[in-house]
Parts: C-alpha cells; sequence; structure tokens
C-alpha cells in the first residue's frame, strides 16, 4: 500500500521543496539580475531585487571589451575535444573491465577513483613546468589533454557501469552468430550502451566546461575559455559587479541551454542501474 | 554432418578443475542431453563445445576439423541460451537475419531464410516487433530462428526453457523434439530437468562435480543405473534407496526400487508402514511412507485413485526383478 499523504501535509512538503529549490538556484538568478543593473545598482545597499532600471549597457561593454566568441570557441574546443578524447579511451577500457574482468579489476577501477581525490594543486607545480618545458603553455591541445586525464576516472567509471549492464549473454550470442570483435562493438554492444555513452558525453562535456583551476592557471590569451574570461572581470578595485555578471551570464548561458534540454537524459544516465 | 568428438578435454578455472579430463563422443544427427545437479559443469562443457570457454586441455573435433583453437563463429554451430540472449534493440525479422548478415548471405536468400523459420516456428506476425514486446515462450522461438537459420552442425541449447512456465514449458519441449525430428541435425541440450532429459534425449549424459557418471539411452538409464547417484537422478519421483538391513538380505550395501515398482499387498509383503502424506493425481497416487527399519521415507506409486490417508497402514512388495542392488563403492552390482 502507497503511504497516505494528506493534502496539507503535500502542501508544506510542496513548499519546502519549492523553498530549496529557490535558494539552490538563487545565485544564479542574482547573477543574471545584476547583470541588467548598472554598476551603482548592483552594489546598492540594501540590494534591490526586481524593480531597477534594467539596463543592456553591460552586455554591450562587455562585447566591446572582449572577444566573446574567441572564448566561447576556446571552451568548446577544450570541452568537447577533451571529452571526445576521454570515450574514445575510455571505451575500449571500460569494456575491457565489464567484460573480461580479472581479479584486480575492482582495484584498478578504485585507485583510478583515487586519483580524484588528490587536490589538484598538489600537482600544478609539476604540470605548469611540463606545459612551459613542451612550450605548451596556453594551448588548446595540451588542455585537451589534461582535462581529459582529469575526467577520465569518471568517463569511464560511467562507461563500466553502462556495460555492466549489457547481459553478456547478448554478447555471447552475437560471437555465436559469426560477429567478429568489430561487428560485435558496432551492431549489438554500441546501439545497446548508446544511452548510457549519451549521458557521460553531457556530464564531461558538462564538467570540462565548468573546469576552471586548470583553464585558468595554463591559459592567458591564445586558448583562454570562457572560465577565463569571466575571470578577467573579478577585479578587486574597481565597482565591477554588473559586468561580471553580464560576462558569468554570457558564459554559463550555453550549458545552461544545453542542460536544460539535456536534463531527462542526464537524470536517466546518472541513475541508470539503480532502478531497474 | 555434426559429429563432435570431445579428448581428454580439461577446464580449469585457476586452480580449481571444474572438468577434469573428460572423453566423449557426440554422433551425427543425436540428440544429446547434459543433465546433473547444479554446478556439475553442465554449462561449462557445453561452452566449451561452443567455443565460449577456452580449453585448458585436450582437444574438441567437429566433424573431423580441430577445432580447439577456432573462436566460436568458426564453429559452424549455433547456441540458444537460457536468457534467450535477443538483442533487445533490433525487430525479430533484424535478430533472425542477423547471423545471416554476418555470413554474407543475399537479400533474397535471408528474406526466404527468415519467411521459412518464422513459417515453422509461428513467428510471422511477430517479425516487425521488439523482443521487449514479445512472451517468454516467442522469445524462446526468436531465439530458435536465430539459430535455425544458420543451418549449423549442431545446436547447442543451455537450459533453454527454465526460464518459462511449467505449461509452456511442456509444449516448448515438444517443438523442440519435434525440430530434431525434422532437420535431424545433431542437438546438445543441457538442463537439470530430469524429466526434459528422459523426454528428448537419444542420449544422456549424467555428469557430477565435471565427471561423466554414466552415457546411455533414457531407458538404459532407467533400468540400469550405474550407480546410486544416477539411480537417483534418474527417474521421478526418485527411486528409493534403502541401505541396512533390508539391502543386506539382497547381498548388497544399499537396494533401489522405483516408486512405481511396489505392489500394494492386503497382508504381508516385505515391507509394511504407515502412510505419511499420500499425493493424488488422479492418474496416478504417490505414497510417502513411514516403513518400519528403513530411515528415510518410502516413495511408492500407484496406479489411478487408492484411498488410503495419513496414518493408514499399508503392506508392500517390490516387484519380482526390478531390485537394483549396490556396492559399498555405490557401484552397481550386476
Amino acid at each position: 500500500m502507497a503511504r497516505a499523504v494528506t493534502s496539507q501535509r503535500k502542501a508544506i512538503n510542496t513548499a519546502i521543496a519549492w523553498t530549496i529549490g529557490f535558494l539552490i538556484f538563487f545565485p544564479i538568478l542574482w547573477t543574471i539580475l545584476t547583470s541588467f543593473k548598472t554598476e551603482g545598482t548592483a552594489i546598492a545597499d540594501p540590494p534591490v531585487f526586481l524593480f531597477f532600471d534594467w539596463t543592456l549597457e553591460n552586455y554591450a561593454v562587455v562585447q566591446e571589451r572582449s572577444n566573446y566568441m574567441r572564448f566561447l570557441w576556446n571552451s568548446v574546443i577544450i570541452a568537447g575535444g577533451s571529452t571526445l578524447l576521454g570515450v574514445i579511451v575510455a571505451v575500449p577500457a571500460a569494456w575491457a573491465m565489464a567484460f573480461v574482468p580479472s581479479r584486480r579489476t575492482k582495484d584498478i577501477l578504485l585507485w583510478m577513483l583515487s586519483t580524484k581525490m588528490l587536490p589538484a594543486v598538489g600537482v600544478l607545480y609539476p604540470i605548469y613546468l611540463i606545459c612551459i618545458e613542451l612550450g605548451v603553455l596556453d594551448n588548446r591541445a595540451a588542455l585537451v589533454i589534461i582535462l581529459m586525464l582529469i575526467n577520465l576516472p569518471i568517463i569511464v567509471w560511467m562507461l563500466y557501469t553502462y556495460f555492466r549492464e549489457i547481459p553478456g549473454e547478448i554478447l555471447e550470442a552475437a560471437r555465436m552468430d559469426g560477429a567478429s570483435l568489430r561487428n560485435e562493438i558496432l551492431y549489438v554492444l554500441t546501439p545497446m550502451a548508446i544511452p548510457g555513452i549519451a549521458s557521460t558525453v553531457l556530464l564531461n562535456f558538462i564538467l570540462a566546461w565548468n573546469e576552471a583551476f586548470w583553464t585558468l592557471n595554463l591559459t592567458a590569451v591564445d586558448a583562454a575559455p570562457l572560465t577565463a574570461f569571466i575571470a578577467s572581470y573579478s577585479s578587486p578595485e574597481g565597482l565591477f559587479f554588473a559586468k561580471l555578471s553580464a560576462a558569468s551570464t554570457m558564459a554559463i548561458a550555453p550549458i545552461l541551454i544545453l542542460g536544460w534540454f539535456s536534463q531527462k537524459q542526464l537524470v536517466r544516465g546518472l541513475t541508470f542501474g539503480a532502478v531497474k | 554432418m555434426g559429429r563432435i568428438t570431445l579428448n581428454k578435454v580439461v577446464k580449469r578455472f585457476g586452480e580449481v578443475e571444474v572438468i577434469p579430463p573428460l572423453d566423449l563422443t557426440i554422433e551425427d544427427g543425436e540428440f544429446t542431453v547434459f543433465v546433473g545437479p547444479s554446478g556439475c559443469g553442465k554449462s561449462t562443457l557445453l561452452r566449451l563445445i561452443a567455443g565460449l570457454e577456452d580449453v585448458s586441455s585436450g582437444d574438441i573435433t567437429i566433424d573431423g576439423t580441430p577445432a580447439t583453437d577456432l573462436p566460436p563463429a568458426k564453429r559452424g554451430l549455433a547456441m540458444v541460451f537460457q536468457s534467450y540472449a535477443l538483442y533487445p534493440h533490433m525487430s525479430v525479422r533484424k535478430n533472425i537475419a542477423f547471423p545471416m548478415k554476418m555470413a554474407g548471405l543475399s537479400q533474397e536468400e535471408q528474406e526466404a531464410r527468415i519467411k521459412k523459420a518464422a513459417d515453422a516456428l509461428n513467428l510471422t506476425d511477430y517479425l516487425d516487433r521488439r523482443p521487449g514486446q514479445l512472451s517468454g515462450g516467442q522469445r524462446q522461438r526468436v531465439a530458435i530462428g536465430r539459430a535455425i537459420v544458420r543451418e549449423p552442425s549442431a545446436f547447442l541449447f543451455d537450459e533453454p526453457l527454465s526460464n518459462l512456465d511449467a505449461a509452456l514449458r511442456v509444449g516448448m519441449r515438444l517443438e523442440i523434439s519435434e525440430l530434431h525430428e525434422r532437420l535431424k541435425t545433431t542437438m546438445i541440450y543441457v538442463t537439470h530437468d530430469q524429466v526434459e532429459a528422459m523426454t528428448m534425449a537419444d542420449k544422456i549424459v549424467v555428469l557430477r562435480a565435471g565427471h561423466i557418471e554414466q552415457v546411455g539411452s533414457p531407458l538404459e538409464l532407467y533400468r540400469n543405473p550405474r550407480n546410486l547417484f544416477v539411480a537417483g537422478f534418474i527417474g521421478s519421483p526418485k527411486m528409493n534407496l534403502i541401505p541396512g538391513a533390508p539391502a543386506a538380505k539382497h547381498d548388497a550395501t544399499h537396494i533401489g526400487i522405483r516408486p512405481e515398482h511396489f505392489r500394494i499387498v492386503e497382508s504381508g509383503g516385505t515391507f509394511t508402514g504407515k502412510v505419511i502424506v499420500s499425493e493424488h493425481l488422479g492418474s496416478d497416487t504417490f505414497f510417502h511412507v513411514d516403513v518400519e527399519g528403513v530411515e528415510e521415507a518410502v516413495t511408492i506409486r500407484a496406479g489411478g485413485e487408492v484411498g488410503l490417508r495419513h496414518g493408514d497402514k499399508i503392506h508392500i512388495e517390490p516387484e519380482e526383478g526390478q531390485i537394483h542392488r549396490f556396492d559399498a563403492q555405490g557401484l552397481r552390482i550386476a
């Protein structure tokens, strides 16, 4: 029997849920609102919520001062490239772990995940020096590789989880039916794993898009993505809150829109295997 | 042609030897059933033949060709899995066509074979459905269809009916037997259900812990079980195995009497006891009897309706010449 919930109880729960949801969303909302204020209104005390003179001035200034499209393009290249490369590397790895596991497979998976527990700043210095040595500081290709390596454990873990859900007998049936390894992956495994691969790609694209530590520390001009674009408006001296907000809004807009349209896929992907 | 020979085949998983050296020949066109309790190695043996597992040593020959190192696809065998293992993202038609597509058959040939298989298996109306929209029995038929169209030299069945409900199982059993009659292709069938083994097989291979306990036709195994294990495993309800004094009278450590080989007598009889449970099936009645001097309950079968109830006294007499004798090693005494 389903638990009985009174309508009053239901209303309270709904109100609580909306409040929490609003609190979580509030910083983003505030950023967007601030981006439409003048610098003066932006720091007004007490803060103005909705009733102010809405202006697009900040967007105009930001557009004038910096080349948004270049940052955007760098973000697309770095996030997209590292995700794509990561999937190409992770599919065979996850395949092997899911379908031909050895006694050490679980240990390897945990070890891979443990690298995510290391504070990134711990290896900043060596990686920075390596980049200088190789002449790849402020280089998109280098960032693609570094972000790929950083997100690889997550990609492998996610794909491993999805592959594990595919019954081995189906792949064996394909083998019995005369499929080569290539055909087995092409015609049987991949079509069955597409929802999983899609949500892995999506999540990692978002993670790479939002990654700020390495992109800020290893880029200057040529390879600078949107994170650097935002950072360039954060100044300790001036009154740049509104412009910073405008830049932030422009930087998060693409990923926010992508996330909105793919939320169903994302949620399904993240809870995959939890509910059958 | 589908003559399969296993020569001193051994399979080890790490340190554990699941199949000790094993020799077996399956003749062309034969319906062979591997039967045994779970964990006896019957599925492993089938997978070794299929090529889904590598043998640790020994060799496998299919139609005189060494197959030990051939990948599954090159062995010319088709397999039907317990879970059906259909491709969920393909329609029934595409599932059945898949092995032919892999073999590079022409489109016309594929169509013709799909039509023939669908007709034979009553799948014509379902060709454009996905496996998820089919019932268990239909899925199993699709799996069989996918196996047939390859025209393999042998079919391998890995407990194909154990996911079906009882009524369907009987129906599918008949269908598979009919299929064998029609195609006359070698079939190897793995099951833990001795009823399936008895009803379908030309030859039964009884396995225990990777060892072959006995090979023979169903009736050979029924009439002359080589040892206590086979005696207890083949036949339903199982044979009564009686140790102690009653056995000693026949110069044996155990005697075995099948439930159907007892007669109920008015008085006297070799054994006397009390009915513990009576099971009335209409056609038969089974009595579980607590017999004096025998520790385990003795099961007897009486034809038709016999009106004995719980607690009733019963006199029983084994039929002449139907007492199996076994020695201290559990082997049959001729």
